[in-house]
């Protein structure tokens, strides 16, 4: 029999409110070495805040999260930022450093990080760039360049310095058809090729059923839903059901308001 | 107590906690600044010199002009309108001496100071605010760079150096425009007016400037920062955020000016 594998990323009961509205409401969440999870789930139910609680952006209120074993609510600036390196993000709008070039914003986390040579540098940003297939854009300002390649851009800037995992924010949103099967295949080949984990947050039905080993459905800050590509589609939930299929009318509403409408029309409520 | 009298009073004191809590992120922005530098100059991290000079450049080099423009027009104004004055009172020849005691340590850094919260605080905190909106400090950070010393203290560390080498210039260029309008438009010679220059330009006009400016390029690049750091809500919070880091940073530069200004007063007076 083999040994259960351990998780590389827990969350614990984490709770997360704003302005005491509870956003992500006691979410377990166990994310295993290089598989490639997706968590969806419409807009404002609490995916983001996920992933950002998943980086040390947020701290949860309540419960804990756990990247390698580390509770991020227990870390230190120095100790966090030493977390930091071990992984990757990519951001919806690419966020690349608009006064760098392609190159420089790549080379930046290897300038800082890594005590390397210039030449050194140069050939890894190189190498980067081939892997998301614009190693002729180097010299290239980000303003210069397609909102597609900037988040490819930034998929290499995110893999420079070979993190352990890599979160994506959105990958797929605002894309071409084409340009998202380019960024779905290359979120594929990332993880097989450098063997990440890699947590996907995203609404883009297709695009998730085509890179997902795992699929995590969150509803008003819960999860509704999780497991296989397969078992998300045989689901039985009525709400899973809506969402993957796109369906104006189910139990998921349009409208997010609870007052009457009648009422507050007349200024009753 | 009438409902308008207790709104006032409420509106006064949410202002008030509002303002000291305004200086109070003010103040630790300053002070993990000050952190940052002190562990730059010790190497541990290193100072980004290639970002200090490119923001050397860009704040102060490309300011010059319109420094030199500003204040070539200040001394000239000066000594129009004081010529006529000087002049009944027999003391014309007199005139490089209040250009000079109220441009070196007055009016040069103040204006120096206020052009550069046009000019280079206004592009920081747009830019620093742009940054926030496109995630870009969220990226710096999620790569464990840390935002203060990334971004903050080449800028702070540019205005300081760049602001003392502007108010220099400030100095040069509007005793010139004194210079030109006592020989061009006066009739008199230009021997006279360096003379009076020399005999009563003593070390303490610079010196009095030149410390003003340090104190005025600190209040301006850290409300740039401090502005462009904290804008939330899209673009309109950049817009935002400009207007109020120039308009604080005009107010804060005259209020630094009359506390700097008592305190050289009465400890280090300006002497005939």
């Amino acid at each position: 029999m083999t040994e259960p594998q351990e998780s590389i990323i827990e969350l614990r009961g984490a709770t997360k409110r704003f302005d005491g509205r509870t956003v992500i409401d006691r979410l377990d969440l166990a994310v295993m070495p290089g598989e490639t999870i997706v968590i969806m789930g419409s807009s404002g139910c609490g995916k983001s805040t996920t992933l950002r609680m998943m980086i040390g952006d947020y701290l949860p209120e309540e419960g804990s999260v756990r990247i390698f074993g580390q509770d991020l609510t227990t870390l230190d600036e120095a100790a966090m930022n030493a977390l930091r390196k071990r992984f990757g993000i990519l951001f919806q709008s690419g966020a690349l450093f608009n006064s760098m070039t392609v190159a420089d914003n790549i080379a930046l986390p290897l300038r800082e990080h890594a005590e390397l040579d210039e030449n050194v540098i140069h050939i890894v940003v190189k190498m980067k760039l081939e892997l998301v297939g614009l190693r002729d854009f180097e010299h290239l300002m980000p303003a210069q360049l397609s909102g597609g390649m900037k988040k490819r851009v930034g998929l290499a800037r995110a893999v420079s310095l070979d993190p352990e995992i890599l979160f994506y924010d959105e990958p797929t949103a605002g894309l071409d058809p084409i340009a998202t099967g380019v960024t779905d295949t290359l979120i594929r080949d990332l993880s097989k090729k450098l063997g990440v984990t890699s947590v996907v947050v995203t609404h883009d039905m297709a695009s998730a059923f085509r890179i997902a080993d795992r699929m995590a459905m969150l509803y008003r800050g819960e999860l509704i839903a999780l497991g296989t590509p397969d078992e998300i589609r045989a689901s039985s939930d009525p709400r899973v059901k809506q969402f993957v299929e796109g369906l104006a009318d189910g139990p998921i509403p349009l409208r997010q308001s609870s007052k009457d409408y009648a009422a507050d029309l007349l200024g009753q409520v | 107590m009438s409902l308008g009298v207790r709104d006032t009073i409420e509106k006064l004191g949410s202002y008030g906690t509002g303002g000291l809590g305004y200086v109070g992120g003010l103040g630790y922005l300053g002070l993990d600044t000050l952190r940052w530098m002190l562990r730059g100059l010790v190497g541990r991290p290193k100072l980004r010199l290639d970002a200090l000079s490119f923001q050397m450049v860009r704040v102060g080099v490309k300011a010059i002009g319109i420094i030199a423009l500003v204040h070539l027009f200040i001394g000239m104004i000066l000594a129009f309108e004081l010529a006529p004055i000087l002049e009944d009172y027999g003391m014309l020849s007199q005139l490089a001496t209040i250009i000079v005691k109220a441009v070196f340590p007055q009016l040069a850094p103040i204006f120096a100071a206020i052009v550069l919260s046009g000019f280079a605080g206004a592009a920081i905190a747009a830019e620093l605010g742009t940054m926030v909106v496109s995630e870009e400090i969220l990226a710096l950070e999620t790569m464990g760079l840390n935002p203060i010393r990334f971004l903050v203290v080449p800028r702070v560390l540019a205005c300081i150096v760049m602001l003392a080498c502007l108010t220099l210039v400030a100095d040069v260029v509007a005793w010139a425009g004194g210079l030109l309008v006592y020989t061009a438009a006066l009739n008199l010679r230009w021997r006279e007016f360096y003379d009076v220059t020399i005999s009563v330009l003593v070390a303490r006009d610079l010196w009095v400037g030149l410390i003003k400016s340090g104190f005025f390029a600190v209040l301006v690049s850290l409300v740039s920062c401090y502005e462009g750091l904290r804008v939330s809500g899209g673009a309109e919070g950049v817009g935002r955020a400009t207007t109020r880091s120039v308009v604080l940073s005009i107010v804060g530069i005259i209020v630094c000016n009359m506390i700097l200004t008592v305190f050289f007063f009465y400890f280090w007076p300006a002497q005939a």
